[in-house]
């Protein structure tokens, strides 16, 4: 042990070096966070001032309000709503599939599974969520939809309702694999708690462990929403590319992410409002998922968990 | 079998569980060893011993909250009166038995919900629905739980507004309101202050003639003031059982002696 004596009359005060190195770490962490923050806000800049060119042609309620859209032709219309009611109805028959199956799969992997089934199904729903959306699109034109149509002869070769289930079932490993991270973070005293004064598992699941988990799986839903509703290859290749203002998933239809993809692939000249509409189109999208973040983030603060 | 004797200072009760050559096993390694023990009706036993020699282990045989994990094993007999029936049966549903041994924790444990949710739990997994009933229980079980006049008026907020032994006392009340017949603590107040412990030290004495009450205690002081019986655990046997008084003046075993003596532990 050092005595007082054998200690340098220097001990206590600040380190030259270790302040260097602690600040410069520092200087590293908010240069990472500053520069991720920089290109979320360069993104924003630019859809708005690019859409500013748009809307200069363009009235917001024009944009808001006519039924059609048709920039590229010789009869111009530039109503949203087609593109926002494809993106919607593809959106919701996905989260029909994709939200309750990811919910099952993560109480029965979370509570119910033994240990070896869970190693083995967790990997391959990670494998799942690896397989490219161009493929997934594929499965949908080439299988998906002909299956459907032996049981719903009317249906058409492309359809939001095929595109909607295939990324229904591409979502899903994403929301089970949240929901259960979410539910497997609630401390094991909590289920003992309720296992304790006689709860069944199941019983223990959706009445405490859920409860508790909330806010991830909050995030899991969002991040479910945010993916359907920013999917593009799956209905790029299995809902036809129309713009169609329809509300039933049976019908072919275009979404706002296929839209902006066809344009991009185009050969419209830059500046030409043909080609500005990409960028109102892509700023309708981005306030379309800010809606449901800031839902999100709402619903966190509301059941912020405790234990 | 040993037969243990109350002695004469404790009230001569019916036994409500019977343990009979109890052997417990986590995987391979054997945390219980041939234990025998009386747990007599409307009685406090508490179970004390040096930590890691299997007090909570055991007291988790009694609601079979072992059953949860894999790998665990029980050998042996638990019999609960008056069914005469063996808990540690395969036959035997660990969640019949847990509708009627209910359980307190180390760490106040409540529910992500309001105070009245949070006691009306075991009712409402047990199906009862009738808000009249609900609220007749939820009271009665936080008046058993000294917390009603504490709560009354915010009976919607939620549980962890509370302070810890209110927490506690709430966790009590939960265990309280379905009327179990045992009723298992686990250091119900290692996590808290003096001031809390001392309330909930008060219950559990209030408690003593509505429940059986089985609880662990590294606290040889709360041991001697809460129970009416005490049973001295070592290495996952038991060392001596019988009323706390004769345990705490005259123990018969010199490690008991040792232990409670302060000599280690
Ligand atoms: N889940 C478990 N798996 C394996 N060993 C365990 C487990 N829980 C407790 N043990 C061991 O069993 C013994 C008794 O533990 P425990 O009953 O918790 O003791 P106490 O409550 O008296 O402090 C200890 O040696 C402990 O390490
Ligand atoms: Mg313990």
């Amino acid at each position: 042990m050092a005595t007082p004596e054998t200690r340098s009359p220097k001990s206590l005060r600040h380190s030259y070096k270790r302040n260097l190195k602690e600040r410069s770490i520092e200087m590293l962490l908010f240069l990472a966070a500053f520069f991720s923050v920089f290109i979320t806000f360069a993104i924003i800049y630019l859809l708005i001032s690019e859409s500013f060119i748009f809307f200069e042609h363009v009235s917001i309620w024009e944009f808001l309000t006519d039924t059609q859209w048709t920039p590229l032709f010789d009869d111009a219309h530039y109503g949203i709503l087609p593109l926002v009611s494809g993106t919607v109805v593809s959106s919701l028959v996905a989260l029909v599939i994709a939200l309750p199956f990811g919910t099952i799969i993560a109480i029965y992997l979370s509570e119910f599974a033994p240990f070896a089934v869970r190693e083995i199904a967790k990997p391959f729903l990670e494998l799942l969520g690896g397989i490219p959306t161009v493929v997934y699109g594929y499965f949908a034109l080439l299988f998906v939809t002909p299956l459907l149509q032996t049981l719903l002869p009317e249906l058409p070769g492309f359809s939001l309702l095929s595109a909607g289930l295939v990324m229904g079932i591409m979502i899903i490993p994403y929301v089970s694999s949240m929901t259960e991270d979410a539910m497997r973070s609630v401390p094991m005293h909590l289920r003992e708690g309720s296992y304790a004064i006689g709860a069944t598992r199941f019983q223990t699941a959706v009445k405490v462990v859920m409860p508790a988990s909330l806010s991830g799986i909050a995030a899991a839903y969002i991040l479910g929403i945010s993916r359907a509703v920013g999917e593009t290859m799956v209905v790029a290749i299995a809902a036809g590319m129309q713009p169609n203002l329809v509300w039933n998933p049976m019908e072919p239809a275009a979404t706002i992410t296929t839209y902006i993809v066809q344009v991009s692939l185009g050969d419209l000249p830059h500046g030409s409002i043909g080609y500005q509409t990409i960028f109102a189109a892509g700023l309708t999208l981005l306030l379309l998922t800010l809606v449901f973040n800031i839902l999100g983030h709402l619903l966190r603060k509301r059941y912020r968990e405790i234990y | 079998m040993q037969i243990f004797k109350p002695s004469s200072t404790a009230t001569l009760t019916a036994q409500k569980s019977v343990v009979n050559n109890l052997n417990f096993y986590y995987g391979s390694y054997q945390a219980l060893k041939n234990i025998d023990m009386v747990v007599y009706e409307k009685q406090v036993t508490a179970l004390i011993g040096p930590s890691g020699c299997g007090k909570s282990t055991f007291l988790r045989c009694f609601n079979r909250m072992h059953d949860l994990y894999p790998h665990n094993n029980y050998e042996g007999e638990i019999i609960l009166y008056p069914d005469n029936e063996n808990i540690l049966s395969r036959e035997v549903d660990p969640i019949e038995v847990r509708m009627r041994i209910s359980m307190v924790f180390q760490k106040p444990n409540p529910f992500p919900k309001s105070i009245f949710e949070n006691v009306a739990y075991g009712l409402r997994i047990r199906g009862v629905k009738r808000r009249s009933i609900l609220e007749e229980k939820v009271e009665n079980a936080l008046r058993n739980a000294a917390l009603w006049e504490e709560v009354k008026d915010r009976l919607g907020d939620l549980a962890f507004n509370l302070s810890g032994g209110q927490q506690q006392r709430l966790c009590i009340a939960r265990a309280l309101a379905t009327d179990p017949e045992i009723l298992l603590f686990d250091e119900p107040t290692s996590a808290l202050d003096p001031i809390a412990t001392a309330s909930i030290e008060e219950l559990i004495s209030d408690l003593r003639n509505k429940v059986t009450i089985l609880i662990v205690t590294h606290n040889m002081q709360q041991a001697a003031r809460v129970s009416d019986y005490t049973a001295y655990m070592y290495m996952g046997e038991l060392i001596e059982f019988g009323a706390t008084d004769t345990i705490f003046i005259k123990p018969k075993n010199k490690k008991t002696e040792d232990y409670i003596t302060g000599r280690f532990g």
